[in-house]
């Protein structure tokens, strides 16, 4: 370490606030590659990943145009890619989606970048660590894509042995092993964190007066050093009985396929925690601050994060409802899934009551947590149609489960990584960006989500199983409207990629602290020093929108001097 | 990059600005000591997990086919087995010892203590080539690979009445001989079984101490160097944790594969 410390010392020697910024700083496609700087790792994660939300939504928009038609007329199959190409597309839209987009978007990006400068500290606990996370994660992508070129995969982002293991002809066994590499990826990113909140919260900084991400980021990464362990196992153990003739979910040579179902959803459930925790955390963060109020119910809003994280170890029998797993199971699973209504609502409940009589601003940022918290709302309601019995069997493998799981966990990931892109984009880039464009960027996504997601609960009610090339006439309007949404949403998406790089061509400079948040982050230059802070920062309740006042010059706000301590370790 | 004036960072160094070992973003040694014992302890967690998948796999299949994993047993053989767990548990007292002996500032005990660590770790890797080439050479192997020779049958039959018979196993074991295995799927499924977690956990676990000896020799050169001193040994103190941690899951895989048929 004793090199990096000499280079980036030697770096901000002449307090020139523009040029000594940590994208600056040093220069050449080596210092990104080889940086151990934690903001241009999480650079590194967010373009990563929006590449892999641009793949994943290829994939989607692919299969939503071969939808357009059913009803089993010989124009309806031949009208875009065969039966075939759908499941490929299909599968890939998951396991694109899930592996390279939804666990790593939050965490890894934001939670890379803002984590350090939330504590005032200059970098995560092991930084050649976290680089070595991100190849991981570079090296299991590039071998997603090594499966794309090899003829895909079939078999959904689930991969159930037998399937996997007898019939498919695709690149199973490179799949698993991309799988295994990411979850290393995600294990270390998540080991990293907890050390680094642990140890690098300066003096004073008590647990319960950190910013609720960092409480959010801190459950998302026990379960991601918990949980993911046990698909790394699984996938290796499916690896390898490919590759060796070994039968473990093999009936055919004495295996249990449920016991590759037990062991994957003991992992992919609390997957779906590792991808919307965080992103409540980015919500905990962006109503405060737009509301001008403290948050409401701060303890609550920590424990509620940790309660979610520990009861989503302890529930993912809800998939195996119509397996054949036994009734008792089933009822215990049942009755422990509804449990994770209660700090689901609480968290509803908080959000809520922090706006109420708020000063509300309708920012960009704002426009997605306040989309954010209806589509969760819907989401997690009906999942209580899923997780009793009864809804359950009348729903299993229809396009309910798909409007549900996109609702909760898609809706909430996408929309919770654009609000922290969009809140936190002045200060990784330093630039602005419209916000009438912002705003409209956030409508069309939200209407092209509600277009795409509400009529798969219509069809799935009706019987429109999952996973199915085509279907029966009367479900073709809800395929289509459905569609419809999807390229909507594309628009979006799009949008919000034009307002945004307008915003890196000739955006305005950004202010330290354009939103007049109250947590550390805010007190360094935009973009950041390449040691995050010049000044120590000064500490204060995160959510104490007192500490800081409108500053006419800059168009921002600066921190009122005197009040609080320094940010000392 | 040539710039000379090196204005402090936010958070002086200050005073521990001298300590060679010190990364730049911490403010102490204890810090960074404590820091790195969080990351290795949640390292461990996730080894405990790893296995953990493994070991619900062997639990799950013992459950269902008890009888099999019994006959499963008799193939192995538990001497080697008990060799090697005594072989483990004293390279983890060498280990221990290790690290003391750095705190102490003992380089010369340091030293050994690893090298004898790092025999310890290769003589478990010889007991098991020749407990895994043995097994490999009469066909005693996973899934559809496994075709046992009739040697090593009635090596075992003999094995069994030695210890005063066992008449199902026994009838179990004439049934294999007659060729060939592949046909007789649905009665032998389970021993394959048995053989492919047997071959999967053991091979997984070697892996794990073949990764030992290559960090053990690794604190070797550095301390012969004299990298280490009571300031700095983290990295003695980490790789010991991962070598107890490596010796206690074979410590539950003796018994398991082993002893309780
Ligand atoms: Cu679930």
């Amino acid at each position: 370490m004793a090199g990096e410390v000499s280079l980036n010392g030697s770096m901000h020697g002449t307090h020139d606030h523009v040029g000594g910024n940590y994208l600056n700083a040093t220069k050449g496609l080596k210092s990104w590659l080889l940086t151990l700087d934690h903001k241009r790792i999480g650079i590194m994660y967010l373009v990563s990943v929006c590449i892999a939300l641009a793949l994943g939504g290829t994939f989607a928009l692919l299969l939503r145009t071969k939808l357009l038609h059913g009803g089993y007329t010989p124009e309806a199959a031949a009208f875009i890619g065969s039966s075939k190409d759908y499941n490929q597309w299909m599968t890939l839209h998951g396991a694109v989606m899930v592996f390279l987009f939804m666990i790593p978007a939050i965490p890894a990006a934001f939670g890379n970048f803002v984590l350090p400068m939330m504590l005032g500290a200059k970098d995560v606990a092991f930084p050649k660590l976290n680089l070595f996370s991100y190849y991981l994660y570079f090296t299991g992508t590039v071998m997603f894509l090594v499966v794309l070129v090899m003829g895909g995969l079939d078999t959904g982002w689930t991969m159930y042995a037998p399937y996997s293991i007898v019939h498919s002809k695709t690149a199973v066994p490179y799949a698993t092993l991309a799988v295994f590499i990411l979850g290393f990826s995600s294990i270390l990113t998540g080991l990293n964190f907890i050390a680094t909140i642990h140890k690098l919260r300066p003096k004073g900084m008590t647990p319960f007066r950190m910013p609720l991400f960092l409480w959010a980021i801190y459950a998302t990464s026990v379960i991601q050093v918990l949980a993911t362990p046990v698909i790394g196992i699984l996938t290796f153990m499916l690896f390898i009985e490919k590759i060796m003739g070994i039968g473990f979910f093999n009936p055919a040579l004495g295996g249990d396929p449920l016991l590759f179902q037990h062991l994957f959803w003991f992992y992919s459930h609390p997957a779906v925690y590792i991808m919307v925790l965080p992103a409540m955390g980015v919500i905990n963060e962006v109503i405060p601050t737009f509301s001008r109020k403290p948050i409401f119910g701060y303890k609550m809003m920590a424990f509620s994060s940790l309660a979610i994280a520990f009861i989503g170890f302890v529930v993912w029998g809800h998939h195996l409802f119509v397996s054949g797993q036994s009734p008792f199971a089933n009822v215990a699973f049942s009755a422990i899934t509804l449990t994770v209504a209660v700090p689901s609502a609480i968290k509803v409940f908080n959000w809520v009551s922090t706006m109420y009589k708020g000063d509300i601003h309708f920012t960009t940022p704002m426009m997605y947590a306040l989309f954010f918290i209806y589509l969760f709302a819907i989401g997690g309601l009906t999942g209580i149609f899923l997780t009793a019995l009864p809804g359950n069997i009348h729903t299993h493998d229809t396009y309910f489960v798909i409007a549900h799981f996109h609702f909760v966990m898609v809706g909430a990931v996408i929309f919770g990584f654009l609000a922290g892109l969009n809140y936190w984009w002045p200060k990784i880039t330093g630039k602005l960006y419209n916000n009438k464009a912002g705003v409209l960027g956030s409508v069309l996504i939200f209407l092209g989500f509600n277009l795409t997601f509400l009529p798969q609960f219509v069809m799935g009610l009706k019987g429109m199983p999952r996973r199915y090339a085509n279907y029966a006439q009367e479900f073709e309007i809800y395929h289509q409207l459905s569609t419809a949404g999807a390229y909507l949403l594309g628009v979006g998406f799009l949008t919000v990629l034009l307002y945004l790089l307008a915003s890196l061509a000739k955006g305005k400079k950004a202010p330290s602290n354009p939103w007049g948040a109250a947590s550390l982050d805010w007190q360094s230059t935009s973009p950041p020093h390449m040691h995050n802070f010049e000044k120590t920062p000064l500490m204060g309740d995160p959510y104490d929108y007192s500490l800081v006042s409108h500053d006419e010059k800059t168009g921002g706000y600066v921190r009122k001097p005197g009040e609080g301590s320094s940010a000392h370790h | 990059m040539s710039s000379t004036a090196t204005a402090e960072p936010a958070h002086a160094h200050g005073h521990h600005g001298h300590e060679k070992n010190l990364a730049h973003h911490f403010d102490t040694m204890e810090q960074q000591f404590d820091a790195g014992k969080i990351g290795i302890w949640l390292f461990l967690a996730t080894e405990v997990l790893f296995f953990g998948g493994l070991f619900t796999v062997y639990s799950i299949y013992r459950a269902n086919h008890p009888q099999l994993y019994h006959i499963g047993q008799y193939f192995l053989t538990w001497e080697m087995g008990a060799i090697n767990t005594a072989v483990l548990i004293f390279s983890s007292l060498t280990a221990a010892w290790a690290v003391r002996a750095a705190q102490l500032n003992q380089k010369k005990i340091l030293v050994s203590m690893l090298v004898i660590t790092f025999l310890c770790a290769a003589t478990f890797m010889v007991v098991k080539y020749f407990e895994y080439s043995h097994k490999i050479h009469e066909g005693v192997l996973w899934g559809q690979a496994f075709n046992p020779s009739d040697a090593e049958l009635n090596h075992v039959i003999e094995k069994i009445e030695h210890k005063g018979g066992d008449p199902k196993a026994i009838e179990f074991l004439e049934a294999i001989k007659e060729r060939p295995v592949a046909e007789k799927k649905d009665m032998v499924a389970p021993l394959q079984m048995f053989f492919s977690i047997y071959f999967f956990m053991t091979g997984l676990h070697g892996i794990h101490v073949l990764v030992g000896m290559g960090l053990i020799a690794w604190l070797i050169v550095r301390a012969s160097k004299g990298q280490f001193n009571n300031r700095y040994f983290a990295p003695v103190d980490s790789v010991a944790l991962y070598w107890h941690i490596v010796d206690l899951i074979w410590i539950f895989l003796f018994p398991l594969f082993y002893l309780i048929g």
